[in-house]
């Protein structure tokens, strides 16, 4: 017998590599570093000291439960930074609580908050232990689908500021989050969807059971009495189902009606409002026909799959708005005083000024005060080169402030940036319906005219022929072709394969990408973040003669800390926050490096070109050599009259992606590499996934020539990318899958988006889109096969209604069916 | 078979009581997360129960 926590040695999850790796977050540790956490009676070695503490804190509070389950490994871990302490305290505020906090008693408090990093089930354990076991924390509940949690905690015990510090110390981010008007009108939305199909099936699971003994009597005899009791029951069971279930038909019929167009739901709304008015008129007659159970069984059927569809749907529109929310948070404003403090973006005004440091991203629209930047932009117009600006240029919210600080003054809030124009755009893109999906729909919409049509003509020829039976096979015709088996025959596919594909960790943001991957023939990766992790790490420290390894470190670290650059990044990760010496008049010089003072002597860090420069010295020949290396980014530390230090940092491939080429090319594509990068630097990456074609150097507008080169040539291009840089090539391609780890922008930009790290999924995703075009395929040719061939049978006056009803109902029910098949 | 004109109303009353379970959790909110209570329900509270657990579980079996 196995349990989940029998075994003493536990399997590192999925995609992790067990030597050298971080037990944590799976990264590689870097050589000679030595951290290291005992977790279930064994040490394990940690890549960096924000791991370290993460690990350390998830063990003492004894939920290492939490390494057995998991099934991803976890984000890497952060160190609770002075400034991340001083941005979560504003929300103790009660003017920002306002906002997002409901008081329900004088100290009792609830929030909803987004976790960003909850990867598997096991995370959502673990911070909801953590938290519960927090002194006055009274309730929390975190949802899985939409990574949001619930909190209810006593405020004269804990304050919201030490809750948020809580989640960040396990290694997750939790951000306020004011669940917007839309999310609670989904959530009625949905509600109201559950308690139709709640009515419905109910009421319609004793209509079948009646009819059942309906038609047993019919077969064998009954009792006049019984059989019309059970009709009465009948009528008045199906009546709430018809009223409260089916209403959305009539309404949408309705509308449809006076705009003069034709939708599914009029021939919906006359089928089950006809049926149900002449078995009422049956009922009340004693004698004649009644098709309770076909309206029931309809209304469910038709009911079920419009609400799996608002599901899909409501998941797809969460994650973007989580995107979105997640951009601009807090602002750090500048009083008149002249005095620097953290506000919520949301509650700046017009007016205000604002502090940006380099690597910020601009909160609100505004003008440059005093300064002077680059600014990447691409968010906004996809013009991806930084853009210079100076005092009383204009500086757009969304853009990210690139090389120094400066002061803004803001110009426009809310909704009036252009970043909420581009939030109602991807609002507009979710509402994207297939080119199939509306050739579906305008071919249904003809068919409807063409059936009112015919159903009119039968009616007249029967009324004249035999007059007892016009209205019988009318209704025949009636119901045999209503095309909701056609109607359904896409949505259904098309929501089973997204709601599997974001269960696979694959959004899809645009619902025609599916059709659109099924055409792939060339496959284009950028290299940085998308083969590659994209986070360099840093892999060897070569320190000169007579200096530690440990004394570099410490020296860089001072300056690093006050660079947002990614280097500088893993250099802090890796160095901890161990004594750390204060470097003083750190300047950022663009394009090369760091300049300051420690101990009052020059040091700088940055590229061989810079430092060289700066200091006049010669390289070393063993750096020199280090250096010819293409793969790997070198950085150099100096004093003003040594060189102290060379730090070697590599971006390490990703475990998956020679797999996934390999696979990529056995289905007949080709695979191409384009990268920004040096030459050595893609052959290298090139060769160990095994891909021929390796395109170096470019810039995004060499790439985007390269694929509109390529589709001038006939080739319909799949780019799967990441960062910045990517999006003008992503809106390029005919369809685009951007990384989950990439840029707020390349999302927005992207067909697709990869939540997990699984590069495999985008395989997976060309798959999942031809298997969904068969199951659409499918259903259309049987949908219309049937329509089609059951009209002239019905026309003859052969099929009778409840005949004809269960040949559409079932037509329906294959349909939706096939289409759960998609959902394995 | 006058047994029916008892058996009806019942189940019309089962129906009714059903009817207004589903209304009730759907209002509680028992159907938003469909994913993560089903993972929820595997996990053991901390290690210290869990490994209660298992010498329970040792000692019996």
């Amino acid at each position: 017998m196995t349990l989940p926590g029998a075994s003493a040695d536990i399997e590192p999850p999925r995609g992790v590599a067990p030597a050298a790796s971080c037990y944590h977050c799976g990264l590689p540790v870097p050589d000679g570093l030595e951290l290291a956490v005992e977790i279930d009676g064994a040490e394990r070695s940690m890549c960096c000291a924000g791991c370290q503490a993460v690990a350390q804190v998830i063990v003492a509070a004894g939920h290492e439960n939490y390494y057995r389950v998991r099934t991803e490994t976890a984000p890497t871990g952060d160190q609770l930074l002075p400034d991340f302490l001083r941005e979560t305290e504003v929300y103790d505020r009660a003017e920002i609580q306002r906002e997002f906090v409901r008081t329900l008693d004088t100290d009792l408090r609830e929030a909803s908050l987004i976790l960003e990093g909850i990867t598997c089930a096991a995370c959502v354990w673990l911070n909801e232990q953590y938290l519960a076991a927090l002194p006055g924390i009274i309730d929390v509940r975190v949802n899985y689908a939409t990574q949001r949690a619930w909190i209810r905690w006593d405020d004269s015990r804990v304050k919201l500021s030490e809750i948020l510090q809580a989640v960040r110390r396990i290694g997750y981010r939790a951000l306020p989050f004011n669940p917007a008007q839309q999310q609670e009108s989904q959530q009625r939305e949905r509600r109201l969807q559950q308690r139709r199909l709640a009515v419905a099936g109910l009421f319609g699971m004793q209509v079948m059971m009646l009819s059942i003994s309906l038609y047993a009597g019919a077969w064998s005899g009954m009792e006049a009495g019984f059989e019309q009791l059970f009709r009465w029951l009948n009528l008045g069971l199906t009546l709430p189902v018809l009223l409260y279930s089916g209403l959305p038909f009539f309404t949408a019929a309705w509308r449809d009606l006076k705009r003069a167009q034709a939708s599914m739901d009029l021939p919906v709304s006359l089928g089950i409002g006809g049926a149900f008015l002449a078995s009422a008129w049956a009922t009340l007659a004693g004698h004649g026909e009644v098709y309770f159970d076909s309206v029931v069984m309809f209304v469910f059927f038709l009911s079920a799959s419009r609400y799996f569809e608002t599901l899909a749907r409501h998941r797809c529109a969460a994650s973007v708005e989580q995107l979105v929310q997640s951009i601009p948070l807090t602002a750090t404003r500048i009083d008149d005083a002249g005095a620097e403090e953290s506000v919520p973006a949301t509650l700046l005004g017009v007016g205000d000024r604002l502090l940006i440091r380099p690597g910020e991203t601009v909160p609100a629209d505004g003008e440059i005060e005093a300064g002077f930047s680059a600014f990447d932009e691409s968010l906004l117009n996809g013009e991806s080169t930084p853009i210079e600006k100076s005092a009383g240029d204009a500086v757009l919210g969304g853009s990210v402030n690139l090389t120094q600080p400066l002061e803004l003054r803001v110009t426009a809030v809310g909704a009036d940036t252009v970043m909420a124009g581009i939030q109602r755009m991807i609002e507009r893109a979710q509402s994207d319906r297939p080119p199939l999906a509306r050739l579906a729909d305008r071919v249904a919409s003809r068919f409807i005219f063409g059936v009112l049509a015919v159903v009119g003509a039968v009616a007249f020829y029967w009324w004249q022929q035999d007059p007892e039976r016009w209205f019988e096979t009318a209704l025949a015709v009636l119901i045999v072709t209503c095309p909701c088996a056609l109607s359904l025959a896409t949505p259904t596919a098309i929501s089973a394969t997204l709601g599997r594909m974001m269960e696979r960790g694959l959004l899809v943001s645009r619902a025609s990408a599916l059709e659109k991957l099924i055409r792939v023939s060339h496959v284009v990766f950028d290299k940085t973040g998308t083969l590659t992790l994209g986070r360099p790490q840093l892999e060897e420290i070569l320190p000169a003669e007579g200096v530690s390894r440990e004394q570099a470190l410490t020296l860089a670290a001072a300056l690093e800390i006050r660079s947002e650059h990614p280097l500088a990044h893993a250099l802090l990760q890796v160095a901890g926050d161990g004594n750390r010496l204060s470097a003083e008049q750190v300047e950022n010089v663009p394009g090369g490096g760091l300049r300051g003072r420690i101990d009052g002597r020059d040091c700088y860090i940055g590229s061989a070109d810079f430092v060289v420069a700066e200091t006049g010295f010669e390289l070393p020949a063993a750096w020199q050599a280090r250096l010819r290396d293409g793969g790997a980014t070198a950085v150099i530390l100096a004093q003003a009259d040594e060189m102290l230090a060379l730090f070697c940092f590599r971006d390490r491939l990703r475990d998956d992606a020679a797999a996934l080429v390999e696979r990529l090319r056995a289905s007949g594509r080709q695979v191409i590499l384009m990268t920004g990068d040096r030459a050595a630097a893609a052959a290298e990456v090139a060769a160990a996934c095994g891909i021929e074609d390796a395109r170096a150097g470019m810039s995004p507008a060499d790439k985007m020539d390269a694929v509109q080169a390529l589709q001038a040539e006939g080739a319909r291009v799949l780019m799967v990318g990441d960062g910045i840089n990517d999006a003008p090539v992503l809106s390029a391609a005919d369809v685009s899958i951007a990384m989950g780890g990439a840029s707020a922008l390349a999302k927005v930009n992207a067909d697709i988006v990869l939540l997990g790290n699984r590069l495999e999924a985008v395989a997976e995703a060309l798959a999942r889109a031809a298997r969904n075009q068969r199951v659409v395929r499918q259903n259309l040719a049987w949908a219309l096969g049937y329509n089609i061939s059951a009209i002239p049978a019905a026309a003859a006056g052969l099929v009778a209604p409840w005949a004809a009803a269960i040949g559409m109902s079932l037509s329906s029910l294959l349909v939706v069916l096939n289409a759960t098949r998609l959902t394995r | 078979m006058e047994v029916l004109y008892l058996l009806i109303p019942i189940s019309l009353l089962i129906l009714g009581g059903i009817l207004w379970l589903l209304f009730w959790a759907v209002r509680s909110g028992q159907f938003d997360d469909m994913e993560g209570p089903a993972h929820r329900i595997l996990m053991d509270e901390d290690k210290v129960v869990d490994e209660q657990k298992n010498s329970r579980r040792g000692g019996t079996g």
